[in-house]
């Protein structure tokens, strides 16, 4: 019988070690694994390398791991935002990688779909492309990009079910479902977890094959970086 | 000469109706606000949204649903989410229809900085590159000058390069220009700016359409 259910963030992380490169989901604040970069602080898991999109903010998200200095070097598209991150980099603390938001994302659905490696546009002809090599289509240059390789991705969805299957909400799916089909071992913070079988099929984002761990997290606080409404 | 409001009046005037449109963080943004009567467009937000919506009143704000300058916004009718991925996959594939991106420096052939000053803290090119390597019709909303007066309209970028060859137009407080093989082709200048003025702040090749005329702002 399938057995992905873990009690807590604390046993979902357990085994991550020092020097672990991990990915983590969300874009901004929005829709990242709150519960487990809590857990992560509490255990100290040292030296890591983090692929997601941005780094949080001071006081939220991976600025928390960043405080502790907790992580070695981050893969992310863009870094602004935060005051700690910048201190660190210029001080030589941490490592930054910044790759395109596409070559980031497309980089986890070739891991996710068994390819070594991806072709695309984006970075020919800047310091992107250092090194790389390059190939002409129909006349227009691109660059080769390969498939991640990570120890864990960790993900957060809106409902899940006790066979791993993952349903996002709104931008809030944004790279979860491509880091979960890219983590060696993949683990889920949902915010409702449920028998199999009362997820409609036709609704699943993620089938529960790429995830080997799941639960149900708590007290989300879903912060926002910038609130903007309209005034009535 | 215009203010960031006008240039993106100016920008709002190239929509057609039915566009896919994506628009950057800053002027561009602003665009969405003067979209002509009677026609619709799609906006595109590179986190995974098709069809944003204005901001939302104070009790429907919700923090899954923002925008890709990671403000919340609202979704429009017929609106659609995806993950990142299939959201640069049609970036890339040529379904967006126009691009509007701010920019510290264009070259007049085309190419674009506008990720990076060295020396300064790197945040990052964000889908930047991405955008500017795959979209077929990119406008630059920018001041026609930085800081210190000096022209962001250039022969070479001298800042790092964010995509080759990229730009069609630049739109500036003082005019707009095409992207041509000759340079910046200035095809309008704005109200009660001089042509001399154009030429005087314009480093890069410029030459003048025979077309030229004064913008008209409604």
């Amino acid at each position: 019988m399938l057995n992905k259910i873990v009690k807590n963030a604390d046993e979902a992380i357990a085994d991550i070690q020092d020097g672990a490169v991990i990915m983590l989901g969300g874009f901004g604040l929005c829709g990242i694994p709150e519960n487990c970069i809590a857990a992560l602080v509490k255990k100290g898991t040292k030296n890591l390398t983090c692929i997601s999109n941005n780094a949080g903010v001071d006081d939220f998200g991976i600025g928390l791991m960043l405080k502790t200095k907790q992580v070695k070097k981050m893969i992310s598209s863009y870094v602004g935002e935060n005051a700690e991150f910048e201190r660190q980099l210029l001080s030589g603390e941490l490592e930054v990688e910044l790759i395109p938001q596409g070559t980031l994302a497309t980089r986890c659905l070739a891991t996710g779909y068994g390819m070594p490696a991806i072709y695309t546009p984006a970075g020919v002809g800047t310091e992107v492309a250092n090194g790389k090599e390059t190939r002409l289509f129909n006349g227009k240059t691109y660059l080769l990009e390969h498939a991640f390789d990570s120890d864990f991705a960790i993900v957060k969805a809106w409902k899940g079910d006790t066979h791993g299957n993952l349903i996002f909400r709104a931008t809030s799916r944004n790279f979860n479902p491509l880091m979960a089909m890219a983590g060696k071992i993949t683990i889920a913070e949902v915010e409702e977890l449920v028998p199999a079988g009362e997820l409609d099929p036709d609704m699943i984002h993620t089938p529960g094959i790429y995830v080997n761990r799941i639960f149900k997290g708590e007290n989300y606080e879903k912060r926002i970086e910038q609130v903007t409404i309209t005034k009535k | 000469m215009l203010d960031k409001f006008g240039i993106a009046k100016r920008i709002a005037q190239e929509l057609k109706d039915g566009y896919y449109v994506n628009l950057g963080i800053g002027i561009p943004t602003l665009v969405a606000n003067y979209v002509p009567d009677g026609i619709e467009v799609i906006l595109q937000s590179e986190n995974g949204l098709l069809g944003i919506g204005p901001f939302p009143y104070e009790e429907d704000v919700d923090a899954d649903l923002i925008n890709a300058g990671k403000q919340t916004v609202t979704t429009t009718k017929g609106s659609s989410f995806f993950d990142s991925a299939m959201s640069f996959g049609m970036i890339r594939s040529g379904r967006v229809d126009l691009t509007v991106l701010g920019a510290m420096e264009v070259a007049d052939n085309g190419d674009i900085a506008n990720w990076k000053i060295p020396g300064k803290m790197v945040k990052g090119m964000g889908g930047a590159m991405d955008l500017v390597a795959s979209a077929k019709n990119i406008i630059v909303a920018m001041q026609h000058v930085n800081k210190a007066g000096e022209s962001k309209l250039l022969p070479t970028c001298t800042l790092p390069i964010t995509g080759l060859h990229c730009v069609k137009k630049v739109v500036t407080e003082l005019g707009v220009f095409d992207i041509t093989p000759e340079g910046f082709s200035c095809i309008e200048y704005a109200p009660g700016v001089s042509i001399d003025y154009i030429k005087e702040k314009t480093l890069g090749r410029l030459v003048i359409s025979e077309h030229v005329k004064e913008m008209m702002l409604s």
